[in-house]
């Protein structure tokens, strides 16, 4: 893509803003998985990425290619879309695999699983 | 009709995602793209997915401003838990939450909207007592976050979708 020095001053600006916001976003978030101590806690780091980093890094890309091409360009849209609808199956299996573990080794941290209310047994015993 | 067309909404919207991921609107991608989304329909009905009817149309608008806005604020809070460190650690943990939500579409939208706002993770789902575990990593206290999830996600969500 060597024709990006034929971006005009004006959309190079907010294309290299959102950018770098973006990107540096995605990078704290990955940060976190070095620097959040509970393995709960990392879950959350790269959904930073996955949010405002690539929601940011998208629009530039859209900005940046319809100055350049000339016209409205929205398919970057399907980007943020489809991350958006796949990172909870991805998530969900991490923290389940987690809390199944941490169950069987009776870590506890984690609460038990919740049942349905079984009637007192303990108040029978004599 | 709904013999030919099993899931209209359905045709659409792969017709507009053919159309967006061809970056055009020329009548032989508007047929290809409407012979492809109708057929896909056909697949699904063998699929057997819940249906659901929209309501409230009106209420998907508030929803997403809401949820826009929860995003960004919890970027920022999370960035903040990250770049404070170890000097300051963060209080997380586990919250439990009653849903009433038992719409499978609802759920799912539900899981989307925690994922994608940094800071709540959907561990746990019991279908059978519809109690929601999420994690949370900066709880002030748990009381405020399930009252808030209830609120704001799950009320206009039960509006819409059931």
């Amino acid at each position: 893509m060597s024709h990006l020095t034929d971006l005009p001053v004006w959309a190079a600006i907010p294309v290299c803003l959102l950018l770098l916001t973006g990107s540096a976003i995605t990078l704290i978030g990955s940060l976190g998985l070095i620097r959040l101590k509970t393995f709960y806690a990392r879950l959350h780091a790269p959904t930073l990425g996955s949010s405002a980093g690539i929601i940011l890094i998208c629009l530039a890309s859209m900005i940046a290619f319809a100055v350049l091409q000339n016209r409205w360009i929205f398919h970057e849209v399907l980007i943020v879309i489809f991350v958006v609808l796949t990172t909870p199956v991805t998530l969900m299996l991490l923290g389940q695999s987690a809390l199944y573990r941490d169950r069987i080794e009776g870590s506890i941290d984690v609460p038990r699983k919740t049942t349905r209310e079984e009637p007192d047994l303990s108040a029978l015993d004599i | 009709m709904r013999y030919w067309f099993p899931y209209p909404l359905l045709s659409l919207s792969l017709l507009a995602l053919w159309l967006l991921i061809n970056q055009s609107i020329s009548a032989g991608h508007i047929l290809l793209g409407s012979a492809l989304g109708i057929s896909w329909a056909w697949i699904m009905v063998n699929l057997q997915p819940d249906k659901t009817r929209l309501r409230k149309i009106r209420r998907i608008a508030v929803l997403t401003g809401h949820v826009a806005t929860d995003v960004f604020r919890s970027n920022l809070a999370v960035m903040g838990v990250i770049l404070r460190g170890s000097s300051r650690p963060a209080n997380s943990g586990f919250v439990t939450i009653d849903i009433s939500l038992r719409d499978d579409n609802a759920l799912a939208m539900l899981s989307c909207i925690l994922t994608a706002t940094p800071g709540t993770a959907w561990l746990e789902f019991d279908r059978q007592t519809g109690v929601l575990m999420i994690h949370v990593l900066d709880i002030e206290n748990g009381e405020r976050w399930s009252d808030l999830i209830k609120r704001r996600y799950e009320g206009p969500l039960k509006e819409i979708f059931e």
